[in-house]
């Protein structure tokens, strides 16, 4: 087991000026499950990629442990990568089909058989050792197929996409048995994918990435709470959360014809007269004409004890800059939980005040989280 | 939800392809439609259909993952790399009941091309085992010489034509696979390694089930493509150093190349600031160096080693007939019309399906070969292909459409569910 150090780790692609991977830091702990998560471009997988040893590291290092494998081969870096071959032979038995490769490497025949007798406990295959996979389960060979990785004992699992072929019902169930099997083996695992959701129900921490860069690593929690930007919060949570540009006024900012109270340190360092807010669908309460967000809905999806409002709101009009431009008000939809018992109803205009202390700001102009 | 429409993406559609029971789940499909049972140790079902007089494979996949392996096996066949050739995508496929079926990727099936497993009929050999590990080494230093990352590397994702007693490889599952501009020595490796360990299963699995013949050790004889590639690679790409006074060694290498199969479109040459050392690398190679030469004098398109030996028929001709100074490629029209094409029309309609043409023509040589041994003088290549036809072609197997043999499907993904959420 190890600790994995990206640092200032940088991938630039023969016939490129921008780093595909740009100055990557990430310190991940013994036994962690670390999700890379952005979309598509993003640099995660090549991030994991060069962790593997399949990506050259430009500039910068990578350390598994206290070892710097920056330019190790793949297979001197004792990782793992995870599902990418699964084919099980008919032929041979499932403690076989676990422990062949160890063979190759030239492991002692009785230390493969501890190996495969321990990977089989944890995955519950113990019984089925000497049965040929043809009289598994589904799940159960599924079971074998990351035994075989089990048995090489790496330092780190890496897995990039391993869902991606999946339905969306079995990507669920197979994203729940991962993350409790990592934990119960307590293998330092770095793991791809593209799904915010999958990373934030799998991760102990999560890294967010755009353009090459790092925008945030924290836990799910904390990434969803606390955002570091505009980018983040756009991302993470679903469904999503809502933005709109507000003008900054005397004790908060303009919100519908009322005032959002802000403190004043909290907008102190904005660039601009305007600034974004961000707040989450459940972080909004209806209130009455005048106050708040007048939102027009546009789709009701009742789900029974909540309702999800699908609108457009009109947030710029508040503010001067904006109409001065003339022509049409920008619109942006617009989410907001409510009462499943009471929902409104289509076409409706509603009015949306973000509770108190529930709201996000951004700088308009960088993006960046503005007060704690 | 509104019913999807069936959707069918092809260079150029059959319409008899709206014919197939899209509604239906691929390993449902009634056996009117097939050509041949499911094969391979596959993650995803396959099944072969005929269609309009030709067998097409259809794998049922997620669309998404179908149309990128569409796409890249069109990019593979237009970098001219040996592979199956895509037909097309059937999307938007539901069952009755509205049920949301996977897509299907459907590709053609190479004629005469063979599943590793269908090269043995009770044992596989070591020299065949070996042969198909050779061919395999030379696909996958094509493929990364073109930038390919393959990812899933192994006997089962690659079908073989025969060629000349040797094999040609052809990648068939490109589901994996990525194309770099290039390959990084660790993408190299991971593919090298991904490689070994595939063919070590496969083979241990053969073992398992008493298809190998007992002599073969499955670990040794999959570290074979581990030195074959790595040997390969480093002809093809390596720098090579010497004196001033031994430029022969460029053409020596040009044709060490050659005899590979390969030829050198670019050959980078420098000298160190003194002028005493040389240094020659090839920076472009390009397989098919017998293959080509072949298709230019005769329009003939075969494989690489069949290509090479009917090359050393036409010399062989060229000099019986005392015409080495006269243009090759009239020489060469001569041999086809004088000795090619009779030996290849002596095969009977329906031995047609044995062999390849080209195939016959290299065993007839070798046949008149064997004859001529026992015989102790030369025999006509005309008795030889009469005897090869009446003695030995009639007892091959018909190759021209093997679709497999006592293969195994077994899904590892696609049946999950059953088990899972329990633990």
């Amino acid at each position: 087991m190890a600790t994995v150090k990206f640092d200032e780790a940088t991938r630039i692609y023969p016939g490129n000026d921008i780093p595909s991977v740009d100055k990557l830091n990430i310190d991940i702990a013994d036994g962690e499950f670390l999700v890379l998560v952005g979309p598509s471009g993003c640099g995660k997988s090549t991030s994991l990629r060069m962790l593997a040893g399949l990506e050259e590291v430009n500039d910068g290092k990578i350390w598994i442990g206290d070892r710097d494998v920056t330019n190790l081969s793949p297979k001197d870096r004792d990782v793992a990568m995870v599902f990418q071959n699964y084919a099980l032979y008919p032929h041979m038995t499932v403690a076989d089909n676990m422990g062949f490769a160890l063979k190759i490497a030239g492991v002692d025949k009785s230390e493969i058989t501890k190996r495969v007798k321990e990977a089989a406990k944890i995955l519950d295959l113990e019984p089925y050792l000497e049965r040929k996979p043809k009289a598994l389960s589904g799940g159960q060979r599924q079971r074998v197929a990351m035994g075989r990785a089990i048995v090489r004992q790496p330092q780190v699992f890496l897995m990039d996409e391993p869902l991606s072929n999946l339905d969306a019902k079995l990507r669920v169930q197979t994203r729940t048995q991962i993350a409790s099997l990592q934990r119960r083996l307590g293998v330092t695992t770095v793991y791809v994918t593209h799904d915010q959701i999958e990373a934030m129900t799998m991760g102990d921490r999560v890294a967010v990435l755009k353009d090459g860069i790092l925008q945030q690593c924290d836990t799910p929690r904390r990434m969803y709470d606390h955002p570091n930007n505009v980018f983040v919060a756009g991302f993470i949570g679903s469904p999503a959360m809502n933005l709109l540009d507000v003008a900054v006024v005397d004790g908060g900012v303009k919100l519908g014809t009322g005032t959002y109270p802000v403190a004043r340190d909290h907008l102190k360092d904005a660039h601009g007269r305007s600034v974004t807010m961000g707040v989450r669908p459940e972080d909004l309460d209806l209130t009455t004409e005048g106050n708040g967000i007048p939102v027009v809905v546009d789709v009701v999806e009742e789900l029974g004890a909540d309702a999800y409002i699908y609108g457009t709101a009109k947030d710029a009009h508040q503010h001067q800059d904006y109409d001065e431009s003339g022509g049409d008000l920008p619109e942006r939809p617009f989410i907001a939980r409510v009462d499943g018992r009471r929902p409104p109803q289509k076409g409706e205009t509603v009015y949306l005040a973000p509770k108190e202390g529930h709201v996000h700001m951004f700088d308009t102009e960088n993006g960046l989280r503005l007060g704690d | 939800m509104g019913r999807v429409a069936l959707e069918i993406t092809a260079a150029r559609p059959d319409p008899a392809l709206l014919d197939l029971p899209w509604h239906l789940p691929l390993e449902t499909w009634p056996e009117e439609h097939l050509a041949a049972l499911p094969r391979g140790i596959s993650r995803h079902v396959v099944r072969f259909v005929k269609l309009s007089h030709r067998v097409l494979a259809v794998k049922e996949i997620k669309t998404d993952i179908a149309f990128r392996e569409y796409h890249m096996l069109r990019a593979l066949g237009r970098l001219d790399l040996p592979c199956v050739e895509p037909f097309g995508i059937v999307s938007g496929r539901e069952q009755e009941d509205g049920t949301v079926l996977d897509g299907c990727l459907l590709t053609r099936h190479l004629q005469f091309s063979l599943p590793y497993r269908a090269l043995f009929s009770q044992t596989l050999r070591p020299d065949t085992a070996k042969r198909l590990i050779d061919a395999l080494a030379v696909l996958l230093v094509r493929l990364h010489l073109e930038g390919f990352w393959w990812g899933d590397v192994s006997l089962s994702n690659t079908l073989f034509r025969r060629d000349a007693g040797a094999f040609a490889a052809y990648l068939v599952d490109a589901e994996t696979g990525e194309l770099h501009q290039t390959l990084t020595p660790g993408q190299r490796e991971h593919d090298l390694d991904i490689a070994r360990v595939n063919i070590a299963g496969e083979l241990m699995d053969l073992e398992a089930g008493g298809l190998l013949h007992e002599s073969a050790d499955p670990i040794e004889t999959s570290n074979r493509i581990v030195t074959r590639y790595t040997d390969l690679w480093e002809e093809l790409t390596g720098l090579e150093r010497f004196e001033k006074g031994d430029r022969w060694r460029v053409d020596e290498r040009i044709r060490r190349l050659n005899e590979l199969g390969f030829d050198v479109d670019e050959l980078a040459i420098s000298t160190d600031i003194g002028g005493t050392t040389i240094q020659i690398q090839p920076k472009v190679v390009d397989a098919g160096h017998h293959s080509r030469r072949l298709l230019r004098l005769t329009g003939l398109d075969v494989e690489e080693n069949q290509a090479r030996r009917l090359l050393n028929d036409l010399d062989a001709f060229r000099a019986s007939q005392d015409r080495q100074g006269e243009d090759e490629e009239i020489v060469a029209h001569d041999w086809l019309a004088r000795i090619y094409e009779p030996v290849t029309r002596t095969v009977p309609r329906d031995l047609t399906a044995k062999l390849e043409p080209a195939e016959v023509f290299h065993e007839v040589l070798e046949h008149r070969w064997y004859m001529s041994e026992r015989a102790g003088h030369d025999v006509p290549i005309e008795d030889a292909i009469q005897d090869y036809v009446k003695t030995v072609l009639p007892g091959k197997p018909d190759e021209k459409s093997v679709l497999g043999v006592d293969t195994v499907e077994m899904p590892v993904i696609a049946m999950l569910g059953d088990e899972i959420g329990e633990g």
